[in-house]
């Protein structure tokens, strides 16, 4: 097996000599090594690796240290160390990096504060720009049907709503279903456990239906759009689209627009009737209420109007979770690493963004009693 | 294994897709410390076969045999020793798109070694001034730099852990004719001073006259021909005399051959 390296100077004055291994296994206990005999190096010590075992490149950078990097001064016994030793010495024995440690103190988190900030700002300000850059695109287009990408659109029709409309009606019915229990277990005190059917009715119909719908297709559709979009731009494709002479907005975006535009409706519809159905089947099996009961109950005390109000949003979050996973897609730079990390911003952004304007319009809905 | 063995020994290699047969029957032997540039058609199956050596392809049939010891059977403990004294440099670099080049390079020193990092540093700059990158590069994203300096920061790379064998997959393409002619040099130097066993594969006929001792020809889903240069252009098949006696291989073996070499015969 191999020799550990070893290195040192019989008497004063005279050369350092080498022996063993000069191979990155050892180069831990070689580092140490030429620590301390640096010391004792003078201007004109040699350095007598006659009797050297194997050597490579790190070896070489280590022994050069000891030869005050001039390779002269190694006397070697082969042709082929000596080249080593050479090239070495020509790439330089270069000092350690500067490591690029972050200042992390009072002002350096204010700083960052403000960028922050800033940045909040910039991609609000980016939001607003892309939004009317859609909007141009799409009046440009609208009455052009030659100019319509109908197979792009009905792909991404497939891909966001018919393969999404499993899990959003899942989840809903899931959800429906735990509202429905909490509803009961708090108006069974009140002795109002009928009223659990309105409940479940009036948060499907105006909130969580779409609002679940929403942040599913979020998480699912958006954050494609982003990771899509981001890749083609990583590897020039979007600049291939413009040198073509088509328009990356009209090509990439309003088939996603569209796409989401369509779908979100109908997953809310799924959605809301998914949400009832769970509550229902909570109704029916824990509370003694009938199905019928549950149905007379519901039409009974819930009017088209609550539909209405939910569904009004559906088109909004699609339109507005597209344009962000389009942005963010956009914004993508060069590494791999710069698509994931706008990816989970666009997911980020979307939610945020959905749950605002949610809350907007329940305040907005409330104030014209509708 | 004695010096005198080949360091990759191929026999009767056969890899296939399905029903598309890539290799059959290819045999192959690189002596240490030689440069062999494998050529071939596009789609010859010349990655494939690179793959197969380093162990990233499975074959259907064959031996392999790297440093005496058969790739194909290997355990995976034994593997990975065998990987580490191969270096390979990918077709488009495939460098770490997060990661600095300076980090690049010292991630599998750091992986495979307990070293301190102002040492893991100090090699991985060291590394990257052997592959001729400016030091300045060192703190750069790949995305940062120029097709010549992935390819250099690549090549630092597999360097990293001072490998016998250089894999290289097409490291020329995409350069000016500069800068392939200084990667040509480098990997020369390279060879020279650290006594590596080049494997290469490449379209560029420049790099074939001017570093490599031995010319492998893959067609017909086998190696038809290894050997020096004279032999390989002589060699009686349609597609080598294609590839060597046409006009750009005329010119490349004119470039090399001047002023003594007859203009060459023919036309």
């Amino acid at each position: 097996m191999s020799e550990t390296g070893n290195a040192s100077i019989a008497e004063s004055g005279g050369p350092i000599v080498a022996s063993g291994d000069w191979t990155l296994e050892h180069i831990g206990h070689l580092a140490a090594l030429c620590e301390s005999l640096k010391r004792r190096v003078g201007a004109d010590t040699r350095v007598d690796a006659a009797r050297l075992g194997r050597i490579d490149t790190a070896g070489a950078s280590f022994l050069l240290d000891l030869a005050d990097k001039d390779p002269a001064r190694i006397d070697v016994a082969d042709d082929a160390t000596r080249k080593l030793i050479a090239a070495v010495a020509r790439a330089g024995n270069a000092p350690a990096a500067k490591s690029r440690r972050k200042d992390a103190g009072f002002l350096a988190s204010v700083a960052n504060i403000g960028a922050a900030l800033e940045g909040f700002w910039d991609n609000t300000v980016a939001l607003i720009g892309f939004i009317g850059l859609i909007l141009s695109a799409f009046s440009r287009n609208a009455l052009l049907p030659r100019r319509w990408r109908m197979t792009s659109t009905i792909s991404h029709i497939e891909q966001t709503g018919l393969n999404a409309l499993p899990i959003v009606a899942l989840l809903c019915f899931l959800v429906g279903a735990v509202v429905a229990f909490l509803g009961a277990t708090v108006l069974k005190e009140f002795g109002a456990s009928l009223f659990t059917v309105e409940l479940v009715g009036y948060s499907f119909l105006r909130e969580f239906g779409v609002l679940l719908t929403a942040i599913m297709v979020a998480g699912r559709s958006g954050s494609a759009f982003t990771a899509q979009i981001g890749s083609m731009k990583a590897r020039e494709e979007i600049d291939a689209i413009r040198t073509l002479g088509l328009e990356p907005v009209d090509v990439l975006v309003m088939p996603r627009v569209i796409a989401l535009l369509v779908s979100m409706p109908i997953l809310t519809l799924v959605g809301m009737l998914a949400g009832i159905i769970g509550g229902a089947a909570v109704c029916v099996l824990t509370l003694d209420i009938s199905p019928l009961m549950f149905v007379t109950r519901l039409h009974e005390t819930t009017t088209v109007r609550h539909f209405w109000v939910g569904m009004s949003k559906a088109p909004i979050f699609a339109f507005l979770i597209a344009a962000i996973g389009c942005l963010e897609g956009f914004k993508v730079s060069g590494s791999a690493e710069s698509v994931g990390s706008h990816t989970t911003s666009s997911v980020v952004q979307s939610i945020f963004v959905v749950i605002l304007i949610d809350a907007l319009a329940a305040i907005f809905f409330m104030e014209i009693n509708l | 294994m004695s010096a005198a063995d080949p360091v990759i020994r191929i026999r009767g290699l056969r890899n296939q897709f399905g029903d598309q047969v890539v290799h059959e029957n290819l045999d192959l032997d690189v002596q240490r410390g030689e440069i062999i540039g494998v050529v071939g058609g596009s789609g010859s199956g010349k990655s494939v076969l690179l793959r197969s050596i380093i162990g990233l392809g499975h074959p259907a049939a064959g031996s392999i045999r790297l440093f005496g010891e058969e790739v194909t059977t290997m355990s995976e403990a034994r593997r990975t020793l065998v990987e580490r004294r191969c270096g390979v440099l990918f077709q488009n670099g495939a460098l770490f798109s997060s990661l600095t080049v300076a980090e690049n390079v010292s991630v599998a020193l750091t992986e495979h070694h307990d070293l301190d990092t102002s040492i893991v540093n100090r090699l991985a700059l060291l590394k990257i001034a052997l592959a001729g990158l400016p030091l300045d590069a060192a703190d750069k994203f790949p995305s940062q730099l120029s097709g010549g300096m992935v390819k250099r920061a690549a090549l630092a790379r597999s360097l990293a852990l001072d490998p016998d064998i250089l894999f290289l997959d097409e490291p020329t393409a995409g350069l000016d004719p500069i800068g392939a002619a200084a990667f040509d040099q480098l990997i020369l130097t390279l060879r020279d001073s650290l006594g590596l066993t080049v494997f290469l594969i490449t379209h560029d006929l420049d790099t074939l006259y001017t570093i490599c001792d031995r010319v492998a020809v893959l067609a017909q889903k086998r190696i038809l021909v290894a050997d020096s240069l004279d032999v390989v252009e002589t060699f009686d098949e349609a597609w080598i005399r294609q590839y060597f006696q046409g006009p750009r291989g005329r010119a490349a073996s004119r470039a090399v051959n001047l002023p003594f070499a007859p203009p060459p015969a023919g036309r």
